[in-house]
């Protein structure tokens, strides 16, 4: 049963790579303007410089 | 024929004709269609939508602000701008505004945040550059307004962010302990081993103790408060519930031991943040809205420099003895006194008074008073403790602090079934303890037991899920309920008083009908007043439907407008000087060949008022009417709307007093107002409404701001809060039914960690979908 250790440890690995992926979104800014993030995605083209 | 780039309808005839068949309704809708042609950016007019509620993307004549007061300085040296953006139509706008500030050089980010409707500006430089990139856009048709920095400030939302943040990690928890429980559970029937499941518990512990101790974070802060100020409130047991039942776990997974209830507590904590998170989101969203709509009405004052120039600037910032010069159709911004001219001044935001007031040199004028005539010279005087502002701003906190701190329906079941709670847990341990003589341990595990039973996940959700789904209804109608209990306030309501000037009345005055007027007359004149920034222009226009403005029209400050031989205005400039006088404003209209014609304007009722008025009595409410005007004035509309009991020419330390004895008699009032004298009696009501075009203290005084026209959304949000309520109790008897059931079950030891985790999330999610039915009003 020693492959239990390393799925646990996986499963945690993987769900902990999700929470901070989300807290990074979070500390980003990328959940203040969720209607504007729906719509952006209608006008794709990158702003000209 | 509409204009080709803000889509308002253009006169047939207009001379700014473009080739290819489109039409301008002024050279600045033209200029901005060039623009976007010239930028490439032509795409836009086949993207957007226009949508006919929001302000037309028509340039106006720009507003001078004072930027450099609002630019922040980041640490890096960064300068960064916040703005309200008007006139924000669809994603088309969004992607237009942006790629054309990508198109300023100089400037390192533009970008609009749609939900808030801001614009957020940042570049390194000069801060006079801020000028040209607020130019770009307003060119477009958007009207910008900077965001005050302390507003900006109260805006940030730390908290929501911290809920969220700590909504993540129950999240996290909730899911891998809720793996590691449901292979225990698949274990009881498939003979898993001792130690691979105290292998599994072990792991339970570590995810489920820090996340405990952050997530519940909000909740055991929340209990401590209320501890340390002599109450309890919901949050009291669900901490003792969590820590205690947290605590126990641990202990039996040191002891190797069967009963846990990691699961339990870090989903208890995650339900119950979702409930958190969407209220916290709900109310932010309301308040940050009713920001948005106070900012985009301040207005800047004209301040004469020594050297007869004139600097605009914020209101805040005008000293006491400044000289302002207020236009025609402007909002007074400072308390003064009138040095020169004379004009009639609209006072019904102050006073309630509907008729206006001739001011001359010496009268004292209050900010907010409406300027219908001439430019007026004023001298400010002290904006401290002597103005008519700070005296209601002293009664409103006078007010406020009598009101007293309402309880919430589920701080009053919590004050009730806490005890009642703890008590059962310490009998059930007692009773297997001392009487049945069992192990302490086995005892205290059956007292945890009742705790997990009885831990108020569906009785804390039970008020909060109601109060996001409602709100959130009421906040896509136009309502903004701004405080966490107006709901229930609002509720209680028995007995609504209005105020009548620009509450019950429409804010702006409206044209009276007249029979004898010649039919085109108003076409003619509405074409004229189109190019007026003067209410009364306004109201003509408001009342000719939309019409194209005429071109070429002069304005002649006090006097009126004049497009070659006919002219549009006072009654010394266009009209008859020998017709009787008008009872209340007037414009006249003179054409060459036709005898002048006069159109009077008269304050008029809320297309719905009184239908609303009707409607409130009928569901048994008593309605009042409580005015600043005079009783001439307030009859007629009390009579027309059926009120029998009014008052008039009440000041507001008479309305206060009078709400004040109401709520003394036992009734629960609701006062409706928009006036700066309204401002204290909205504070001294049970709960209280302003539509949005109300002094901003009285906005911000209110607990529910209303938009639109009509009078209605008084009836609405009376009428989904009852209906709010009513899911509340349904929701609350739902789950103390659930522990009626859970408790003896507790009590007699037949809990297990499987049972206590499927009966909570059933009963949570029960009262979940319970909650969607708030939604209809």
């Amino acid at each position: 049963m020693t492959i239990m250790i390393y799925l646990i440890g996986l499963s945690l690995v993987l769900g902990g790579a999700g929470l901070v992926f989300f807290l990074w979104c979070l500390r980003s800014g990328q959940y203040d303007d969720l209607e504007g993030a729906a719509n952006r995605i209608l006008f794709d083209d990158p702003p000209e410089k | 024929m509409t204009c080709a780039h803000c889509g308002l309808p253009v006169a047939p005839s207009s001379a700014s004709t473009a080739p290819a068949g489109r039409r301008f309704c002024c050279p600045g809708c033209a200029a901005a269609y060039d623009t976007i042609q010239e930028l490439g950016l032509g795409r836009y007019y086949a993207q957007r939508i226009l949508d006919p509620a929001i302000r037309a993307p028509r340039p106006e004549t720009a507003e001078r602000w004072d930027l450099a007061r609002h630019i922040v300085t980041e640490p890096d040296g960064t300068l960064s701008l916040t703005l309200a953006l008007d006139g924000l139509q669809c994603g088309a706008c969004v992607w237009l505004i942006e790629q054309v500030l990508a198109r300023e050089p100089g400037l390192s980010t533009g970008r609009v945040n749609m939900t808030s409707r801001r614009l957020r500006l940042a570049w390194r430089g000069e801060a006079a550059e801020a000028e040209r990139f607020v130019a770009a856009v307003e060119r477009l048709g958007y009207r910008l307004v900077p965001y005050d920095a302390a507003a900006l400030a109260a805006a940030d939302d730390r908290t929501g962010r911290a809920l969220l943040r700590a909504l993540a990690v129950a999240g996290f928890a909730s899911a891998n302990v809720m793996l590691n429980s449901v292979a225990i559970w698949a274990g009881y029937d498939e003979g898993m081993g001792p130690a691979t499941r105290s292998l599994l518990y072990w792991v339970s512990a570590l995810i489920a103790m820090p996340a405990v101790a952050y997530a519940g974070r909000p909740f055991f802060r929340s209990a401590w408060g209320a501890l340390r100020a002599g109450h309890t409130n919901m949050d009291v047991p669900i901490s003792i519930g969590v820590l205690l039942v947290s605590a126990m776990s641990l202990w039996q997974t040191v002891q190797g031991a069967l009963h846990t209830y990691f699961d339990s507590v870090v989903t208890l904590l995650f339900f119950l943040l979702i409930g958190r998170v969407l209220d916290h989101r709900a109310r932010g969203q309301a308040r940050a809205t009713a920001q948005q709509l106070l900012t985009l009405r301040a207005a800047d004052v004209a301040v004469l420099q020594p050297d007869g120039s004139v600097l605009r600037c914020a209101q805040e910032s005008v000293a006491p003895g400044a000289r302002v010069l207020v236009g025609m159709g402007e909002r007074i911004g400072v308390d003064g006194v009138v040095e020169r001219g004379s004009a009639p001044l609209d006072a019904s935001l102050v006073t309630g008074e509907s008729l206006p007031v001739q001011a001359g040199p010496g009268t004292k004028v209050f900010a907010g008073t409406l300027n219908q005539g001439e430019t007026l010279l004023l001298r400010a005087t002290a904006t401290g403790s002597a103005t008519l502002l700070a005296e209601c701003v002293r009664l409103i906190e006078a007010a406020e602090a009598r009101r007293g701190r309402f309880v919430i329906l589920a701080d009053r079941v919590a004050r009730l079934y806490a005890p009642v709670v703890h008590l059962c847990a310490a009998c059930a341990f007692l009773w297997w303890w001392g009487v049945q003589g069992v192990p302490a341990s086995a005892a205290l595990l059956i007292a945890c037991a009742v705790l997990i039973a009885t831990c108020p996940c569906a009785l804390a959700l039970a008020v909060p899920a109601v109060q996001v789904i409602a709100t959130g209804a009421l906040f896509r109608a136009g309502m903004l309920l701004k405080s966490p209990t107006a709901l229930e306030r609002l509720a209680e309501v028995d007995t609504v008083v209005f105020d009548k000037t620009g509450t019950l009345t429409e804010p702006m005055l409206a044209l009276a009908e007249d029979p004898a007027r010649d039919a085109g007359a108003l076409g003619v004149a509405a074409s004229l007043a189109a190019n007026s920034r003067h209410p009364l222009s306004r109201s003509l226009l408001a009342a000719a439907g939309p019409v194209p403005a005429a071109e070429g029209v002069e304005e002649r400050p006090g006097e009126g407008l004049t497009l070659g031989e006919i002219r549009l205005g006072s009654r010394a400039y266009a009209g008859d000087p020998s017709a009787p006088p008008a009872e209340g404003p007037e414009l006249w209209l003179a054409r060459p060949g036709s005898p002048p014609v006069r159109f009077a304007f008269r304050e008029r009722l809320r297309p719905d008022a009184v239908t609303t008025v009707a409607g409130l009595r009928r569901a048994g409410l008593r309605v009042m009417l409580a005015s600043g005007d005079r009783a001439a004035a307030v009859a007629p509309v009390a009579a027309s709307l059926g009120i029998a009991d009014w008052r008039a020419e009440i000041g507001p330390t008479d309305k206060v007093v009078l709400i004040e004895s109401l709520r003394a008699q036992g009734h629960c009032v609701l006062m409706v107002g928009d006036g700066l004298n309204d401002g204290p009696s909205l504070a001294a009501a049970s709960v209280s409404m302003s539509p949005a075009t109300a002094a901003d203290i009285s906005q911000t005084v209110a607990d529910v701001v209303f938009q639109g026209r009509g009078l209605a959304p008084v009836a609405t949000v009376l009428r989904s809060a009852r209906r709010a309520r009513m899911v509340m109790r349904q929701n609350l008897s739902m789950s103390l039914g659930y522990n009626a059931v859970m408790v003896p079950l507790a009590v007699a030891g037949l809990v297990t960690p499987l049972l206590a985790a499927a009966a909570m999330s059933s009963s949570s999610l029960l009262v979940m979908a319970n909650s969607f039915r708030a939604r209809s009003a």
